[in-house]
């Protein structure tokens, strides 16, 4: 099932096929009520991308609503702790609304208008997605509800609060293990019922087909940013990519672009909870196997029987048992390493961060930190290092402050 | 070894010639354990089940509405799996070789068991034909083709978003009967008006020459009824999950619920009183 090809792809980015297939991942596994809608979004996305003032009416909202392009940062003070690589900062957390999220969000409600869509359901886990759809609602004025797992809703109170000042929605959920999955089987529960005026943004690179591809083509500007920017800073390419894994929108905006350059050296870090041994993590890649679950066939947390089970990470943004399957095939195919983080390195590299550069990064990037932290040190001085740091922590201040005994 | 061809041709070929319409009944296997399930299994068609339908649960059953949800959680949380599923319909088997059993759930338990070897256990177990929720015309052929080669019929799905553009693709390659979900919308909520399901059914006749049974929504033997007079068959899910839960409170490990048995199969009773009287 997961056969590791031996040849190498001429390139890693003619994926998917026609079908939303990435080798055998990917695919439209929903109810056939869903099919004639998926099959709209697919033909309305490829009309889009035939319409050049789509991408240029994107553009503009990117420029001078998100803030793009984010800047390049190298953190000097990261990189003579650790001694070894040139460490540089894609600053993604500087986004209007503090994460990746809204270069997703934005691309697709300009889409949804384009459908002629008034009413938006998304679902969310650290609530980063939630807020940057319910901002992009606020902006184009339509209806916004957003699901989210109970136990998130505990968790991510600031985050919940700002959807609400919105305007949107927030629907607790409280069936399964009440967080990300959760969050995402009443949201398509929803689409199911409300087909008609309905358009569902999907947060990450997984789901049904066109969505995993059409969410990646929407984040990839942070890839070809840092190309240009390391040009222009060092004169050429990066040596090491490293971001934090989810469902893998931000790991796979910051490599997209680099795919096909062979020098470049990729990391993506999934959470690894209290240890991928503990099993209460969520490492689908590391840990998991092959299954179809929301939509798509890909790497999922799942028992010998098919069922799933319940994905653990402090980050309630990496808390989910799937992950989006262009990754499963980048994984199959070996040209990401996937590795695995645990909540206790990711802590430290939180704090870390935060005193030496002054910059508090959410706990998703403070995964991404943990794992320079490991290679950094043995690598040259000359080794150009690009770490996606994907959203703010501010969300995420009660969270650690629990985590370190702290009472606020 | 329980394999026999066409079950469910025959049972629609005997309700065509009674002049009814059929009532296909929905229990999830293992709930609220697996005794009381396989008692209620048992005793589905002399209360009135034309058809058996027995889902597989699964922890993630995106389709499907609260009563569905928590019975699938009950009966996975008293151990059922896919091996003490087909283990159920074996045991129904023994004592009943004509009544159809569809197997109804989600594709990824069946991935993880083996495409193969699943089509393969569930002939032999006897199983007539299979429902899956998640698995659309556009990628069924892995489980489709393989189900077909065991003389498993792969029922398809249409719904009120089919459009005659789509009806003719859902068509090809279906089987056994085609399921007609009559709302767009999860399991057990709103229902829809009998006017509109008679028309789509007679919708997708013009493309099809199989049975239509028509589900989603059908919480009475009077909904039952009326969904009987413009139908083959009229399927009833939620409603009946939802006695089982009434009365599964305290059931624990239980062998035995007499009181549970009974509330299911009498109301299985009502709905089979309503559906066959519906034309008459």
């Amino acid at each position: 099932m997961t056969a590791r090809s031996d040849e190498k792809p001429n390139s890693f980015k003619t994926l998917p096929d026609a079908e939303g297939h990435f080798g055998i991942y990917g695919g439209r596994y929903v109810a056939e009520t869903l099919m004639p809608l998926i099959l709209s979004v697919e033909q309305a996305y490829q009309e889009a991308q035939a319409d050049p003032s789509f991408q240029e009416e994107l553009d503009r909202y990117l420029k001078h609503y998100v803030g793009r392009p984010s800047p390049l940062y190298c953190a000097t003070r990261l990189s003579d702790h650790f001694g070894g690589a040139k460490i540089y900062f894609k600053r993604d957390e500087l986004n209007h609304t503090g994460a990746h999220k809204i270069n997703n969000t934005m691309g697709q409600i300009l889409l949804a208008r384009r459908m002629g869509k008034e009413r938006i359901i998304a679902e969310t886990g650290a609530g980063q997605h939630g807020v940057a759809t319910a901002t992009v609602c606020a902006l184009f004025g339509m209806q916004c509800v957003v699901y989210m797992g109970e136990t998130d809703i505990a968790r991510q109170a600031p985050n919940v609060f700002r959807m609400k000042l919105l305007g949107a929605e927030v629907v607790p959920v409280t069936s399964g293990s009440a967080t990300l999955k959760d969050a995402m089987n009443e949201a398509l529960r929803d689409w199911v019922t409300n087909v008609e005026d309905t358009y569902y943004i999907i947060g990450t690179v997984a789901g049904p087909h066109p969505y995993p591809a059409m969410v990646r083509n929407f984040q990839k500007v942070i890839g070809e940013e840092v190309r240009e920017q390391m040009m222009e800073a060092e004169g050429r390419l990066p040596d090491t990519l490293v971001a934090c894994i989810g469902g893998g929108s931000n790991a796979i905006g910051l490599f997209y672009d680099f795919l096909d350059e062979e020098d470049v050296n990729i990391y993506a870090v999934e959470a690894a909870g209290k240890g991928i041994e503990t099993g209460e993590h969520a490492a689908s890649l590391s840990a998991g196997g092959p299954g179809v679950l929301h939509g798509n066939r890909t790497y999922l947390l799942q028992d010998e029987d098919g069922q799933i089970t319940e994905a653990h990470s402090i980050s309630a943004g990496l808390d989910y048992p799937g992950i989006g399957p262009e990754h499963s095939w980048l994984h199959d195919a070996g040209r990401v390493n996937y590795v695995p983080v645990t909540d206790d390195e990711a802590l430290d590299a939180f704090q870390l961060c935060t005193r030496l550069e002054g910059i508090i990064p959410a706990l998703e990037p403070s995964h991404a930190l943990a794992h320079v932290a490991k290679i950094a040190p043995s690598l040259p001085n000359d080794h150009l290092l690009v770490m996606n740091m994907c959203g703010r922590g501010d969300k995420d201040v009660f969270a650690v402050a629990e985590a370190l005994g702290v009472s606020l | 070894m329980s394999r026999k061809a066409g079950r469910l041709k025959a049972r629609f070929e005997e309700l065509a010639a009674e002049g009814r319409a059929g009532l296909v009944t929905f229990v999830t296997a293992g709930d609220p354990n697996r005794q009381i399930s396989s008692d209620i299994l048992a005793g589905l068609p002399d209360a009135g089940a034309d058809i058996v339908e027995l889902g597989m649960p699964f922890t993630d059953p995106m389709a499907d509405g609260p009563a569905i949800q928590a019975s699938s959680l009950r009966a996975l949380k008293a151990g059922q799996d896919m091996i003490a599923t087909l283990d159920m319909v074996r045991a129904f088997r023994e004592t009943d070789d004509d009544t159809p059993i569809v197997l109804m759930g989600y594709f990824n338990p069946i991935y993880i068991y083996g495409v193969e070897k699943f089509t393969e256990d569930a002939a032999n177990a006897g199983v007539d034909g299979l429902i899956i929720v998640d698995v659309p015309p556009e990628e069924d052929g892995e489980l489709r083709i393989p189900a077909n080669n065991e003389g498993i019929d792969f029922v398809r799905l249409t719904t009120p978003t089919s459009d005659e553009e789509r009806l003719p693709a859902l068509m090809g390659g279906a089987s056994g009967f085609i399921y007609y979900v009559s709302i767009a919308g999860i399991t057990g909520t709103k229902s829809a008006a009998t006017s509109s399901v008679a028309d789509s059914v007679s919708r997708i006749k013009k493309f099809s020459d199989l049975p239509v049974a028509v589900g989603f929504g059908i919480k009475t033997p009077e909904q039952a009824a009326e969904v009987a007079r413009v139908a083959d068959a009229a399927v009833v899910g939620s409603a009946i999950v939802q006695v089982i839960a009434d009365n599964a409170e305290n059931i624990g490990e239980s062998k035995s619920s007499p009181d549970l048995l009974n509330s299911v199969l009498s109301f299985v009773s009502e709905l089979a009183r309503g559906v066959r009287t519906a034309r008459s």
